[in-house]
């Protein structure tokens, strides 16, 4: 016989789907916001998301070359995903340094130290970015303004900081929140660039809607039912709601942080808790809490609940009631 | 559209062959026939070197209740009953026939005139069937017999004809079900018969719109014959899935049965045979097989007698392509990569892939990225990911907890990792290993006699 035959246990056919695919599909579907953010806060955007993703990657390569050992993982693009999505939590006039620190702790201390992509227990870009914050709390919170008048009464600061101190969320208006038009890190602040992200997402069956839709929908419920109790006029009952999913990081928080696969758990029921604790502890931090924003330390929070979860929530077995 | 309730996932069809008529091909000169083509015991051979046999002649019974009986498939000396061989290259027992002509043993039907009625008893039917060494032609190859000997206790309530065909490629089913359809439902109704039941559902994938549309217009004459279009989905041809889509009843895990929902599910293609055994007397000889594969000249299904070599229908649909990797025994989901073309046609093949190379090479495994695309594809609803790890460290405990034995080896999980780690490699062995073990504590714990 001419041909030699490979022999192999089936299945036969394997995914077009790949792990660098699915990353590229990421970064592509952040594309947009990074686009909107350009526009709303010039070229600085993008020289702050170049130097992130550089820095992210040759953090990791340098790790593996020299500590980790084995074959170089940058080729999966996963490093660059780490980069953009760290880069979407700064502001546009954040010092150079800085980014490179935050992609320091994001790819050394909390990817590279638990054994690299699939391995780290919580968020690598949202660890970086909480570093940050608690580190560098005055670069961290100083946002450039977008030129937009409405701001203007508020020196800079973003609209969840704004109604943190006694604006009321029916001030903003919803078209600035969904085009981004508005004060905040570079990449959460165009809602629904982020959506079109999401939507690429589950066309290329990246991710599934559970988790983003859950934290929106309980967000906005938290929000409402707060609004109820507070006796908010009919305008406000649903004004509030919407403030609160459009503006700060839930959208970016929803769509890109929580739906990390190695942070979030395995089973869409898992999923759903995990989903539903993100936009609880989101919603309180926001509402009573020192922070303005809650949604990183939700993530991240609820990121430490995964192995849990993962070990009680378990698929529905087929064949058992 | 009905479909089972848990995972699948999609893979692309490639039904190559599906517009091809079933064509016959030439008698072989030469047959090797296996003692075990089916699960359970292997038959006891009944001939010996030098005998001469006829075409539909008993040459192995068999060797249990969990067993089938095995005919000649042409006429012509026994030159051997000997190890040969199989495509896995695993030396097993056969016996090799040389054909001279094509005399047929008495009592056989080869007319095509349709019998519709049957006004045997049920015992009588199911004598028949295991006579005729009916098994599971879809390539499970389970014993006819002993599916329709309904356990003391346990009662059918509806028949189930598997016309699903969910496998990528094959085609034998839908061409079984449009050129045979009237003999298919006459064997529903002997089946229905056999079982007691007042209804009976054929399954078909909607991917096969003529299948349907015929089986439909002549379903109208048999009362209690349902036919069901099914989502296009992987492993919707899977007995449980099946029965979950039709009935929306979940088998338990083992060791349970579909009998214990009531239900006995039965191939398409074996429903045929079913009919030409108790109709017409004819034992399970010959076969249809769907040869395809995109490098394939010309993909086809061939009706062949069992034991011819495999390379010889590979040579019928315009031989093996330049730059074949793989020869499958069965579809790219479940069959089983080859490496014996002179090995034979048996019942439970219903077709072989040709990949190319290209195709055939598995690409490199990476590390798990916790994706969980195996946890939703899996249609038994059990974490691929986490029992490939365990059995790993021999987590053997956690396996059995974890519910190990419930999976079906489909595939889907594999199939569909952006790692490609080699998932199903790992749960095969932590599924055997498990399996022995409750297998010893079962043995441990029976009283010693």
């Amino acid at each position: 016989m001419a041909n030699k035959l490979l022999v192999a246990p089936s299945p036969h056919v394997q995914t077009s789907q790949s792990t660098a695919r699915i990353m590229r599909d990421v970064v592509i579907a952040l594309v947009p916001a990074l686009i909107i953010s350009t526009v709303f806060f010039g070229w600085s955007v993008l020289c702050v998301t170049a130097l992130s993703v550089a820095s992210c990657v040759v953090f990791e390569y340098l790790i593996q070359r020299f500590l980790v050992g084995g074959k170089s993982t940058v080729g999966n693009w996963s490093a660059v995903v780490t980069g953009v999505l760290l880069a979407f939590n700064l502001p546009a006039s954040i010092p150079w340094w800085i980014v490179v620190i935050g992609a320091f702790v994001a790819i050394a201390i909390a990817k590279m130290t638990f054994g690299g992509l699939g391995k780290n227990p919580f968020n690598p870009a949202l660890v970086g970015r909480v570093f940050l914050l608690i580190a560098y709390p005055v670069q961290m919170t100083s946002f450039p303004a977008p030129v937009n008048e409405a701001f203007d009464a508020w020196s800079g600061a973003t609209p969840l900081a704004a109604v943190k101190h006694g604006a009321a969320a029916g001030m903003f208006d919803v078209q600035d929140l969904l085009l981004g038009n508005m004060p905040g890190s570079l990449g959460e602040v165009a809602a629904l660039a982020l959506l079109v992200g999401f939507a690429y997402l589950l066309w290329r069956r990246v991710i599934t809607w559970h988790i983003p839709v859950t934290i929106l929908a309980t967000m906005a419920v938290f929000a409402f039912v707060v609004a109820l109790s507070r006796g908010a006029g009919e305008a406000a009952l649903w004004q509030f709601p919407l403030f609160h999913i459009l503006a700060g990081g839930a959208m970016l928080g929803a769509i890109f942080m929580a739906t990390d696969y190695s942070t979030s758990p395995m089973t869409v029921r898992g999923g759903v808790i995990f989903a539903v604790g993100i936009g609880l502890i989101t919603m309180c931090i926001r509402l009573w809490g020192a922070y303005p924003e809650g949604m990183s330390f939700a993530i991240l929070i609820m990121n430490s609940t995964v192995p849990l979860i993962n070990k009680y929530v378990k698929p529905k077995r087929f064949g058992v009631k | 559209m009905k479909t089972f309730p848990i995972g699948g996932v999609h893979p692309s069809e490639n039904k190559l062959s599906c517009g091809k008529a079933i064509e016959v091909l030439p008698l072989p000169d030469v047959v090797a026939i296996p003692l075990a083509q089916h699960i359970g015991a292997p038959a006891v051979a009944k001939v010996a070197k030098g005998d001469k046999v006829l075409t539909g002649q008993l040459i192995a019974e068999a060797g249990s209740f969990m067993s089938a009986n095995i005919h000649s498939p042409v006429s012509g000396t026994v030159t051997a009953v000997d190890l040969v061989p199989n495509g896995q290259g695993i030396r097993q027992m056969m016996i090799t026939i040389k054909r001279e002509g094509d005399e047929w043993a008495e009592g056989i039907d080869r007319s095509e005139t349709l019998v519709r009625e049957c006004s045997l008893p049920a015992s009588e039917i199911v004598a028949k069937i295991k006579d005729a060494g009916i098994v599971g032609m879809g390539g499970a190859t389970f014993p006819t017999h002993v599916k329709l000997s309904v356990p003391p206790g346990k009662k059918a309530e509806a028949l189930i004809i598997n016309g699903v065909e969910c496998e990528p490629y094959l085609t034998s089913d839908h061409r079984t079900m449009l050129e045979h359809g009237e003999e298919l439902l006459v064997g529903v109704t002997i089946l229905m018969k056999a079982l007691d039941v007042k209804s009976a559902y054929v399954g078909i994938e909607n991917n096969k719109p003529d299948a349907i549309a015929h089986l439909r217009k002549l379903a109208a004459q048999y009362p209690g014959v349902e036919i069901v279009p099914l989502t296009v989905k992987y492993p919707q041809g899977g007995e449980k899935q099946l029965i979950a889509a039709i009935m929306g009843r979940q088998v338990p895990p083992p060791p349970a049965l579909p009998i214990d929902v009531g239900a006995v599910v039965c191939n398409a293609s074996t429903t045929y045979a079913v009919y030409r055994a108790v109709q017409k007397n004819m034992p399970l000889i010959e076969r249809v097989v769907t040869i395809t594969g995109k490098g394939l000249k010309e993909p086809k299904n061939l009706l062949a007698r069992m034991g011819t070599p495999i390379e010889t229908l590979i040579a019928a649909a315009g031989g093996l392509p330049e730059d074949a990797g793989k020869v499958i025994n069965g579809g790219p989901m479940m069959g089983r990569a080859m490496v014996n073309l002179a090995s034979p046609v048996t019942k439970g093949c219903s077709g072989i892939t040709v990949m190319s190379g290209r195709d055939a090479v598995r690409r490199e495994a990476s590390q798990c990225i916790k994706c969980a695309k195996c946890v939703a594809a899996c249609p038994m609803g059990l974490e691929p990911y986490l029992l490939s790890k365990m059995t790993q460290k021999k987590g053997w405990e956690t396996l059995e907890a974890q519910m190990i034995t419930s999976c079906i080896e489909c595939g889907c999980c594999q199939s569909t990792c952006p790692a490609y780690l080699p998932l199903l490699d790992w749960i095969r062995l932590g599924k055997q290993t498990v399996m022995g073990i409750i297998r010893q504590r079962a043995a441990a714990a029976a009283p010693k006699k």
